[in-house]
């Protein structure tokens, strides 16, 4: 199983990345290559067996609801592209999601 | 573990069929946790604070952060659950939901997905309520866990948005996430069903359910049944920030599409914000991609076992609930169901209620003063009684003044507002403005002759039979008194002087 | 031997015995940075003066006497993908360039709290993609056995620091074998610890159910010394093992004998260079010799790992790699409306191979194929584990090359990444089985090192150790350092 230039498109726009053109085409073949060798897998059988999901089996560690520390906001502001007035700051963001 | 009723029992109390045009409603509820921490940082959930300083590592998704999960989000979802009659999943996992916006700070959000043999945290249960004094139930959908997202501020210059700012304080605060089936009928369904949510909810102590405070959001689908009694298209409506707002808009959202249906149209399948300001629902301005969330497992998470030991303990260890208050309203105190139910779908008239109930054993007596002038008051300003300074003891000892007949029922209302207001003590009051009720018989007597006296008019009204003369008589000696003069004795002095 | 290239164990004698000083030992590193990594391009940051302040510290407190940390004055090269507070930590990325965290890794806190020194941050494939460091944002470090040849990655930076005497050990990070194959390459010891052993909690994520921090180090001791100050339960990483935390050293001494030994068969098949093939049969032969029991075993689902490993590895770094979207910290393409601001960061932020990967992780999540691609691999995942837990019900310990083949040239295979993914064939299986594994130098082959892997059970790291140690005391290769 191959993918097609649509395809990439697609994936791209899910996964925010702007391709070049020569990135598209690139992308196209190997992604296909890669694909194609992991179709083998589909010779498992697989049916089964249950997914792994988490490699540990230790039961869940649940925390205290208990207050601690925050971060200092001028270190953390100071490590932001933009600021302004204590917020984190982005050009215009239309319509809530 | 019992079954949710069927679709049937649903509509208990409509003995009918489900009728075209009707509209059908789902809710979709985020509730806010009373948790002192975030869900899986140990940041404070804290209202009001600057913008940016409940951040850490965790919640503000920076690179090497991982999420621990707060064992009382999950014990508050547990208890939820198990309130709503769900089924509890043995194994709680958490998924990542994975959409791109900017107060979503790992542009994934850590959610619990309903995938095949992954069922939430609670799903399949149900909840009653009454709707214009039927029993109803709706079924609820799922439970399950999730984080907040954080704020955004978008800033106006020259009339068009310059830029927007993101405050993070709110990002990872523990949200739950109830989901009804469409099971509702009515705007005024709706309304009654998320009172009744509410109610539910603070009396678990899960959730201060405040929509204003935005401890409580609602979103909706709307669709209309079709001839055929099918369900419509449906649309989403966000954006309602309050009980009335839901109800108004789902009443225009419902005409809207059975207007544009008997015009000959059909319904888009779209997300709809209602605008508070201009009192209806517009479609997004922006067109919306659907979206593909990729859920998967959480892999810095270990799924949570849910034993069923800990399960019947949180059954037996509920509080007392809603319905099974008001039926002991109803049975052990003598009150009237639909006063039991007023009081009990506001936890904190139900508290106040109760503890009152503890110094002063007269419920009917309190149940009527907290429904009748204590609930207008609030009312009038919007408020719950735990936001007054009114408290039981003060409500008690304005009830006991009149039973030792020391002020008239009149006084007591003229003094309610001050104590739901500034919440002074009554017999203070009354000694401090002299308000004692008269009930001595020589000054009564000498007013009842003052009045005789001053409206020979209204008693020769009386001699012919006019009882309203005898009325106004009383009214002049409590005008006279300013109140004061106890209305029963003068109404026997009265007809003792007129022979009548 | 030159002090540069002892190990920390006996630095640290010396360091009590008072024959040299933190300082000495600072500033004899920081010569050899100054003088060879310009050719070799091992680290991305040094703070000279900052190391030389905290070597100060450290020489007071020897001098003043009483009690000391653990590693008291030791200075530590760490790969660049642990978050050092206040130092710039990049990830190999442009996305991240200059970007100083508010926080330290629980690593680096158990660390300082042990006396260590930061040295310096190495180079690595951004965000521990690749098995070279080519694909660093900031130009590949060098092998120090032949400077035309890759280190191997992602932690190559880290490695070739540790095999050119230009830190005494450092920390790397292992997903598919980002410790152990570097560590192959460069002819020094490199020790993925069991899933769970070390908090991940500071580690910046790439594929979240197969990383971990681990130790790379000149001898099989020193990494069992930094094993013991790295591990432990952390309560910010739900994911950290509550384990027993053995000394690791106990039973480092105990020798081959009792030790059964399983040779994998399909690592011993074709593909892999005669080199390697040679000197991993004369380690056989010499664990023989030591007293282990040698045996055949067989991993049948081997093969299906690579494929089951890039399917979850990518699906999950696809998510991890979310949040760089030049809002909260990092490189920021500036834009008119966020989507571009989003898409313009990411596309000028991120390198080749990683745009590849999120593109793969992406489409494996995707609607329409999360079945056929990332619910298969996992249950793929199932059965390569079951294939290891069978295995190691028969024995102790699995023998396997690390690397098929030595250091290969730089630009090799950048034009081919199927090709670089076959490096880790013989430790991917590993990260999916949550298995902890070691790589020991085994010996030489045209000049280049081979590397012998041993896997051991879960948590089990003290036998795996053991048996390191043994043979590496036998064979001596840890005394061969690299030509100047």
């Amino acid at each position: 199983m191959g993918i097609d230039r649509a395809a990439v498109d697609h994936v791209a726009r899910l996964a925010r990345l702007s391709l070049t053109e020569e990135e598209r085409a690139l992308f196209t073949a190997q992604l296909g290559q890669i694909l194609e060798y992991f179709a083998r897998l589909s010779e498992l059988e697989l049916g089964a067996s249950a997914p792994t999901s988490h490699i540990m089996s230790a039961p869940a560690a649940l925390r205290e609801d208990v207050v601690r520390p925050s971060l200092d906001r001028d270190e953390v502001l100071a490590a932001a592209p933009d600021a302004e007035e204590g917020f984190f700051k982005v050009p215009p963001v239309l319509e809530p999601a | 573990m019992a079954k949710g009723p069927a679709l049937v029992s649903a509509t208990a109390g409509r003995a009918r069929e489900p009728i075209a045009a009707e509209p059908v409603i789902g809710l979709e509820i985020h509730v806010q946790l009373l948790t002192a921490s975030k869900m899986f940082c140990g940041c404070a959930v804290a209202f009001g604070a600057p913008p940016n300083t409940l951040i850490c590592p965790v919640c503000l998704g920076l690179p090497g952060a991982l999420p621990v999960t707060n064992g009382r989000a999950v014990a508050l979802g547990l208890r939820t659950a198990v309130a709503l009659r769900c089924a509890l999943a043995p194994e709680s996992r958490f998924h990542r939901k994975n959409y791109y916006y900017p107060d979503l700070p790992k542009n994934f959000q850590i959610s619990q997905y309903q995938y095949m043999d992954h069922p939430p945290l609670g799903s399949d249960g149900w909840l009653e309520f009454t709707a214009e004094g039927a029993p109803r139930a709706v079924r609820i959908g799922r439970v399950h866990l999730e984080e907040d997202t954080g704020k955004l501020l978008h800033v106006e210059r020259e009339g068009a948005v310059s830029h927007t700012l993101i405050d993070y304080n709110r990002s990872g605060v523990p949200l739950m996430e109830i989901v009804t089936q469409p099971d509702l009928r009515s705007p005024a369904e709706a309304r009654e069903f998320l009172i009744a949510l509410r109610a539910m909810l603070q009396y678990l102590r899960v959730s201060s359910g405040r929509m204003e405070e935005g401890t409580m959001r609602v979103d909706a689908n709307v669709s209309l049944r079709g001839a055929d009694g099918a369900a419509g298209t449906r649309t989403e409506v966000k954006n309602m920030n309050s009980l009335r707002a839901v109800e108004r808009a789902l009443a225009f959202e419902a005409a809207r599409q059975a207007d544009l249906l008997a015009a000959g149209g059909t319904v888009t399948q779209e997300t709809r914000h209602w605008d508070e300001r201009r009192q209806l629902t517009f479609a997004s301005r922006v067109k919306e991609e659907a979206q593909d969330y990729r859920y998967f497992p959480e892999p810095d998470l270990i799924p949570i076992t849910v034993e069923q030991a800990e399960v019947e303990r949180v059954r037996q260890t509920l509080p007392e609930l809603p319905a099974q208050k008001a039926t002991r309203y109803v049975s052990a105190l003598g009150l009237s169901a639909y006063d039991a139910d007023l009081i009990v779908r506001r936890p904190p008239f139900a508290a106040f209620f109760e503890r009152a109930l503890a110094l002063y054993p007269n419920a009917k007596a309190l149940a009527n003063w907290l429904t009748g002038d204590v609930a207008g008051l609030l009312n009038a300003e919007d408020k719950e009684v735990d936001e007054t300074p009114l408290r039981p003891e003060g409500l008690v000892a304005l009830l006991r003044l009149i039973d030792e007949g020391r002020i008239s029922g009149r006084i007591a209302k003229d003094l309610l507002p001050e104590l739901v207001r500034g919440g002074a003590d009554p017999s203070a009051l009354v000694a401090a403005r002299g308000l004692e009720q008269i009930s001595d018989a020589a000054d009564l007597t000498r007013l009842v002759e003052q009045a005789l006296a001053a409206h020979p008019g209204a008693v020769e009204e009386f001699r012919k039979g006019k009882s309203r003369a005898l009325t106004f008589l009383v009214g002049q000696v409590m005008k006279e008194t300013r109140g004061r003069a106890n209305p029963d004795l003068v109404n026997r002095l009265l007809r003792e002087r007129l022979g009548g | 031997m030159d002090l540069s290239f002892l190990p920390v164990s006996e630095q640290l004698a010396q360091l009590r015995r008072r024959e040299i000083t933190p300082a000495v030992l600072a500033e004899a590193y920081l010569a050899r940075i100054a003088a060879l990594d310009p050719s070799l391009h091992a680290f991305l940051y040094v703070d000279a003066d900052s190391v030389r302040a905290e070597a100060r510290r450290w020489d007071a407190r020897y001098a003043a006497g009483g009690d000391l940390p653990p590693l008291a004055g030791v200075p530590i090269a760490v790969k660049d993908l642990i978050c050092t507070r206040g130092v710039p930590t990049t990830c190999g990325s442009q996305i991240l360039e200059g970007w100083r965290p508010p926080y330290d890794a629980t690593v680096i806190a158990r660390l300082r709290a042990a006396g260590a020194i930061l040295l310096g941050k190495t180079n690595m494939d951004e965000f521990a993609m690749g098995s070279s460091t080519e694909n660093s944002a900031f130009g590949p470090t060098r092998n120090p056995w032949d400077r035309g040849r890759v280190p191997g990655g992602s932690s190559g930076g880290s490695a070739a620091a540790v095999a050119a005497g230009l830190a005494p050990w450092a920390l790397g990070t292992d997903t598919g074998g980002s410790i152990r194959q570097p560590a192959s390459l460069c002819g020094i010891v490199g020790l993925k610890p069991t899933y769970g052993r070390v908090s991940r909690y500071g580690l910046v994520a790439y594929g979240s159910s197969l990383d971990q921090i681990g130790p790379l180090t000149r001898t099989v001791e020193d990494a069992a010394l930094l094993l013991e100050v790295l591990a432990g339960r952390d309560p910010l990483d739900a994911t950290s093992a509550e384990v027993e935390t053995l000394e690791m050293r106990r039973s480092l001494s105990d020798g081959g004998t009792g030790l059964r030994v399983g040779v994998v068969r399909e690592g011993m098949g074709e593909g892999l260079e005669s080199g390697v093939r040679k000197a991993v049969s004369q380690a056989i032969s010499l664990l023989g010799d030591l007293g282990a029991e040698i045996v055949e075993v067989t991993l049948p689902t081997i093969g299906y790992a690579l494929p089951t490993y890039y399917l979850l590895a990518t699906a999950e770094a696809s998510s991890n790699l979310a949040r760089y979207d030049g809002v909260r910290h990092g490189l920021r393409v500036p834009a008119e409306g966020i989507y571009d601001l989003f898409a313009r960061t990411r596309d000028r932020g991120f390198g080749a191979e990683v745009k590849r990967r999120i593109m793969l992780g992406t489409y494996a999540l995707s609607a329409g194929f999360y079945e056929a691609y990332y619910l298969t691999a996992q249950r793929a995942r199932t059965l390569v584990r079951e294939d290891f837990d069978r295995a190691l019900g028969a024995v102790d310990l699995l023998l396997l090359p690390t690397s098929p083949t030595v250091a290969f040239p730089l630009g090799a295979r950048v034009d081919d990444p199927l090709q670089m993914y076959l490096a880790d064939i013989f430790t991917i299986p590993v990260n999916l089985a949550g298995l902890p594994a070691v790589s020991v130098p085994c010996g030489f082959a045209g000049g280049l090192p081979v590397g012998l892997q041993l896997i051991g059970r879960a948590f089990d790291e003290a036998t795996l150790l053991r048996a390191a140690a043994a043979y590496e005391q036998a064979a001596g290769w840890w005394r061969k350092v690299p030509p100047s």
